[in-house]
Parts: structure tokens; sequence; C-alpha cells
């Protein structure tokens, strides 16, 4: 289980002091699918570096299966925005996706293995020998997610992973992270900006308001576990749901604004 | 068809410019500049086996020494001082201070402590060279990307796996300049050291014939050291090619975004 | 500011360039370094103190600024000229690459000896060597900028029907300046390197001749003095070119951007 308890961060630059976050508490039980959603700026970012231990908070703690985060676990895989730069352009896919697993000692042949079938999995067999710039945006994103999913990580964290890909490649992509999830039952925690995107994947929304940041609202997304983007997207469950989120990010930015 | 073209384009102003200089120096009476067809017999005559061994060689060790100890200690340290704040703002202004006092003028300094032998020579050319190379490499590390150490540091991608595997490389292009200046650099210092104070080596033979009038071998040490420096820098670009396959294709791909 | 917790960087390095001092002042005094090979720092500084005063020295300085000037101009001259006329017609482009690619790595102290016998140790060596330099530096930095002509301005001014010389003066020459800039700074500190150079082997008129002069007396002290002023020199070179090159390339992106909008 994940939990974020009271989580504050400031960011002092000499005298001055900027609150990114408030105060933050929720949980993602095992196995689950969160989604965090919240306008533009309200620091998701920033929260999703405190909960990967990339970040020191001002206080308030994470807890990964009991035990409190202080740098970046070891059963914790994050897929970052900036696909270009999170892949090592000077090696190629095999070895950006092997130089983790090298790193936790994992067996060279079991590590062929990973690799391979974490590529398959993403649909991007046969490009082990490509350089990530040789790829299209989209196709470096999936590279990214095969890396994370060859950690074997039992907690995944995704920061706006779509936010930079076309519309087309980013419904591909979403599906993607729900039939990886279905299939490894890994936690996931996927921060978006997109309200739509958020009520696709998740299993749970969690709304996040303006910086500084607290917890808005949280909401079970009760639609059926087999979705698809042309129905469940036009599911009046559906639209009910975005509505419901869309009203809160509206208040949220309201709130503010007094 | 283009290849042709090519080779005609490449050869067509050297063999012209030769041609012209074999034949308006053919029949010179002037003593200076004595007919190309002189030099060139000159030139067989000079460099034997046996000169090249006894004044070449000792010269190619001394500059390689020297200019590998060189790249051994700008890396290692610029590594260190890049990596840390701190130090690299205490030692910024000392060091920029040394690459900017004229490498030659350490000749005079080092043959106080090392004397006249090949270990003053060697320490001269690594004294020249390990300037730009060390700014360079601190410049490089500084400028490496933020997602990338993130990255790292999410996969567990630490101690010398993350300075051998993702630093030094992302650094690479940046130090691979600085080792271009340092080579130009060596090679100066190899001459210069050898003019000063020496008993063989390449620079001491062509001051010789200077000394001794000997014109036409002294044109043809010219020639010899231009070769000399083509032949280096064209192994450079080689080897540069090579390495950093990875970053040309990076650029051509982030044009063609772009 | 973060300076307030991780210390300033302008604070840090005066300590850095203070340790400097003071590491060179107790090396010898304490024994670890013997004082004929390294004088401490009082020393070297009262040594400094003692040629600054002098007549001899300012000659010196202005013997080898003279150099350094004279040679910059003439190397960027001629690297201007040539690099827009090579870089402007494909054909001559194509033509002298490969005597480019030659004839720059060729070391210019190859030069000296010949520099001596035609000029021996007058100015004119000393031009030469810094000429030959500085000239490959302005050069392949002007073909560069002409090789980054926009393919649609230069499309645009010839659909416009601009003469031969319009193209020059309004699309080719505005995309290579910050290059031409670029070519002057790095050809500013070679020429220097050079001009030392050139007095300290040849015996050409100016500091490098001082230093040669002071090694061969014994003036151990006065040598570091000089060193340290090249040294300054250089550091004093580096910054004004630098920073020249800021303001005009800033200039330059203002005018650029006023253009695009």
């Amino acid at each position: 289980m994940l939990e974020v308890k009271g989580l504050r961060k400031v960011y002092s630059s000499g005298s001055r002091e900027v609150e990114a976050l408030r105060d933050l508490t929720f949980t993602v039980d095992n196995g689950d699918l969160v989604c965090l959603v919240g306008p533009s700026g309200c620091g998701k970012t920033t929260l999703l570096r405190c909960v990967s231990g990339l970040l020191t908070p001002t206080s308030g703690e994470v807890r990964l299966g009991g035990s409190p985060v202080t740098g970046p676990p070891p059963g914790m895989a994050v897929v970052f925005q900036e696909y270009g730069r999170s892949l090592f352009p000077w090696m190629s896919v095999r070895a950006n996706v092997e130089l983790p697993l090298k790193q936790k000692k994992v067996a060279r042949a079991r590590r062929k293995e990973l690799v391979e079938s974490s590529l398959d999995a993403v649909g991007l067999t046969g490009t082990a020998d490509a350089y990530p710039w040789q790829l299209s945006g989209g196709m470096q994103q999936r590279v990214a997610i095969a890396r994370a999913v060859a950690y074997e990580p039992e907690t995944l964290l995704m920061d706006e992973p779509f936010a930079a890909v076309d519309a087309q490649t980013r419904a591909d992509l979403e599906d993607l992270v729900r039939a990886l999830w279905q299939r490894l039952k890994v936690t996931v925690l996927f921060v978006t900006h997109d309200i739509d995107e958020a009520v696709y994947l998740g299993r749970r929304v969690v709304m996040l308001s303006s910086s500084p940041t607290v917890v808005q609202d949280e909401l079970v997304v009760d639609l059926p576990a087999e979705r698809d983007q042309l129905h469940t997207r036009a599911d009046p469950k559906f639209i009910e749901l975005r509505t419901r989120v869309y009203e809160q990010i509206q208040l949220a930015k309201k709130t503010v604004q007094k | 068809m283009t290849v042709l073209r090519k080779v005609l384009f490449a050869l067509a102003l050297p063999v012209v410019l030769f041609a012209g200089w074999f034949w308006l120096s053919d029949g010179s009476e002037s003593f200076y500049s004595p007919p190309l067809r002189t030099i060139l017999t000159a030139f067989a005559d000079t460099w034997q086996p046996e000169r090249l061994r006894a004044d070449v060689a000792p010269s190619l060790l001394r500059l390689l020494a020297g200019y590998l100890l060189a790249v051994v200690i700008g890396i290692g340290l610029g590594m260190a001082v890049g990596l840390n704040r701190r130090l690299r703002a205490v030692l910024e202004p000392v060091l920029e201070f040394f690459r900017a006092i004229p490498p030659p003028v350490l000749v005079p300094v080092i043959m106080l402590f090392a004397g006249i032998g090949d270990g003053m020579k060697v320490i001269v050319i690594v004294f020249g060279c390990v300037w730009p190379i060390l700014l360079n490499t601190v410049e490089g590390v500084r400028a490496t990307d933020s997602v990338v150490l993130d990255t790292a540091r999410a996969y567990g991608v630490t101690g010398p796996a993350r300075l051998t595997r993702v630093i030094l490389p992302s650094a690479s292009p940046q130090i691979a300049a600085g080792l271009r200046q340092a080579l130009s650099i060596a090679i100066i210092l190899m001459v210069i050291s050898e003019m000063f104070a020496s008993s063989n080596g390449l620079g001491f033979t062509i001051v010789q014939f200077q000394r001794s009038f000997a014109i036409p071998e002294m044109w043809s040490g010219i020639i010899l050291l231009g070769l000399l420096g083509f032949t280096l820098s064209l192994l450079f670009r080689l080897a540069e090619r090579r390495a950093l396959r990875w970053y040309e294709g990076l650029r051509a791909a982030r044009r063609r975004a772009g | 500011m973060t300076s307030a917790r991780r210390g300033n960087p302008v604070l840090l390095g005066l300590a850095g360039l203070a340790g400097l001092l003071l590491i060179v002042e107790l090396l010898p005094r304490l024994g670890l370094v013997n004082e004929r090979f390294l004088p401490p720092t009082s020393r070297i500084v009262a040594a400094l103190a003692d040629e600054v005063s002098t007549a001899a020295f300012w000659r010196s300085l202005g013997d080898t600024l003279y150099a350094w000037a004279l040679g910059l101009v003439l190397a960027v001259l001629a690297g201007v000229l040539a690099g827009l006329v090579i870089g402007s017609v494909p054909v001559l482009r194509e033509l002298t690459a490969s005597t480019v690619e030659f004839l720059r790595p060729i070391p210019s102290v190859a030069l000296i000896p010949l520099a001596v016998l035609l000029y021996g140790t007058e100015l004119g060596s000393t031009l030469l060597l810094i000429c030959y330099a500085a000239f490959w530096q302005v050069l392949i930095q002007v073909l560069y900028g002409v090789a980054d002509v926009d393919p649609v301005a230069e499309e645009t001014a010839r659909s416009f029907r601009f003469s031969s010389w319009g193209r020059v003066r309004h699309v080719l020459w505005p995309t290579a300046l910050p290059y031409v800039f670029t070519g002057v700074r790095l050809a500013a500190s070679v020429a220097l390197v050079l001009a030392i150079t050139a007095e300290l082997v040849i015996g050409a008129p100016g500091l490098g001749k001082e230093i040669a002069t002071a090694q061969n007396s014994d003036a151990v002290a006065t040598m570091y003095a000089l060193i340290v002023v090249t040294g300054a020199l250089g550091v004093v070179i580096n910054l004004l070119t630098r920073t020249g090159e800021r303001r005009l390339l800033a200039w330059h992106q203002s005018v650029r951007g006023e253009v695009a909008t």
C-alpha cells in the first residue's frame, strides 16, 4: 500500500518561499490504478517527485508497504513525461531497458528474457537495436514504459506520460497502460491534467486543488473493468463522472482566486 | 558518378597547388625557397627509417604519453569538480587563469623543476593540454540533463555506473571538443619543448636544419610536421565520429523535428 | 537566491584565488618546494611591482599587444573575406574543402624556422605565426555561418531578384555575423598564444622575450611575475571578447526578433 500523509513541500530561494504542496493525504491500495488530476501548475510533478523519493518533502511522509520513503525505493518504477530526455540517447533501446536490471544484479539470461518480453508487451518487437532518437515520440514513450515493466516493479508512477504525444497515439498508449495493469497486477499512480484520461484510465480519481495543493475530492470510477475508447467514452456513466471531476476542478480554481 | 565527382573535387585543388608550386619553383635560384623537386628529394633522403626511429618516434611517444596523461587527469578532475557545486565555484577562476596562460611559457618553468629530459617535455604537454579538457569536462558534467539524472536515480543507477554509463556519456560531446583543442596544443608543445632544449625530436631537428641553413631539409621537416598534424587530426575525427555517432544522430533527429 | 545557503560563487571564487596565492606562498616557505624553482607569492608580487615600474616592461607589453592586435586584424579580414567568397560559391566550397581540411591542422609552430629565415627576430616573424594560426579559426567559423543560411531566406531573396551583392549584404552577412564573432573570439586567444610563443622561441620583442631573458639570467621571481602577466592578459582578452560577443549578439537577436514579428 502507498500512503501519503500530510505531505507539504515549500521551495525556498533566499528569503522568498513558495508553498507548492500544502497538505496532501491519500492512499493507493495494492493493485489499484489511481489517477491524480488537477489544474495545470498545481504541483502534480512536485508530488510525484516526493512520492518517488527524488525530492524530500518539507513535512509529512510517504510510506510504501509500511516503510517510509527517503530515497527511490527498490520496487518502484517511474515513467517521466519527457521521454526524449528520460531515455539515454547514447544507448540502444535494449541497453536503456537493460541498464536498471544490471544495477539490480539480475542474471544475464533473465535480463535478456525480461528485455524481450517487455518490448513485446509494449508492441516494440524488433526495435531493440535502434537508438531511441530513431523512433517516433509515441514509440519512445513505449520504450520508457518497457523499461519500467522490465524492472518488475510493485508500484508504477507515471508523470503525465502522454502529454507530449499526438491524440491517436495517446489513445493507444492509454489502452496499453490499462492492459499492462490488468495483466501485471501492479499498483499504478498516474498523474495527468486531462480529465477524460483520468476517468477513462483510473479505478479511482483523486482531484487536486490549485497550488498550494490539497486533495479536493476523490471518487471511485464504477465503470466496467473492460474499457475501450469508443464505447466507454460514450457511456452516460463516463460522461456523468467526467462532469463531476470537471466541476470539482473548476471549483478548485475558483477557491484559489478568492 | 557522385563518388567520382567527389574524388575529383577533393583532389583538384591540391593537385593544382602542388603542380603550381612544383612548376613555379622549378629552377628557383632563391636560397630560401628552393625548387620543390629539391625539397622532395631532401624529404626522401632525410626521413629515412633510421631518422624516423631516432627523431620522430621519441617525439610521438612524448606526445602520446603527455596527451594520454592529460586526458586521464583532465577528465578525472573535471568529473570531480563538475559534480561538486561548491568545489566548482572555488576552483573556476583559478582554472580559467591557468587556461589563459599561453602554454609555451610553461616550458621555462617546467625546465626549472624537471630539467631538460623526456620528463620535462611530457610534463609540459600534460600541463598545457589538461586545462581545455578539464574545463570542458566540468562544463559537460554540469550540463547533464536533470531528467536524465532523475531517471538514473529512480532506477537505482548509482555509484560507478552512474558515472560511466550516465554522466560521462552525457558529457562526452563537450569533452570531445576539449580533447580536440588539447590535441593541437599537444602538438605545438611537443615542437616547442624540443626547440627549447633537446638532443633529439622533430622540433629539435627542424631547428638544427634552419640553424645550419640546410634549407631543403628544413622545408621537408615543415612538410613532415604538417603531415603529422593532418594525420593526427584525421585519426581524432575518425575516433570522434565513431564514439559520438549517437550524438550526431540525435542532433539530426532534433533538426528534422525542429 | 540560493547563494545564502550554498555560498556566494563570487566569494567562493575569490577564496579559491586567495587559496592559490597562499599555497604558492607556503610551499617554498615550508621547504616543500625549492625556493629557486618556485619563489613565494610575496617575492613574485615584489618582482611584479619592480617590473611594472620599468619602462622596458611597458614597452614589451606594448610590443606584444601591437603584434597581437595587428595580426588579429589581418587574420580576421583575410578570414572573413575568404570565408564569404568561398562560402557563397558552392563550387568553390567543394573545391577548397579538402585543402582547408589539410592546411588547418598544420601546427603553426612548424612555420617558426621559416619565419626566422624570412624575418629574423622582427615583428614580421610574430605576425606570420599569428596570422597563420588565427586565419583558420575565422575562416572555419565564417564557412559554418554561410552554410547556416536559411534556404527559405535565400530563395526569397532570389525570387525578389536581389543582386548578388544584395544577397550577400542582406542574407549572407546577417546570418554569418554571429559565427564571425565566435571566430574572432577564438582567434583572439590563439593570436595571444602565438604572439607570446614567437617572442619566447624566436626572440621577437615583447613579453615572451622578457620571459626568456628572465629565465636565462636566473631571475626566477621575475619570470613568474611575467607569466602571471601573460595569464592575466589572456583572461582579460577572454572576458572582453566574450562580453563583446554577448553584447553584439544580443543586439543581433533583438534585430532579428523585430524582423520576425
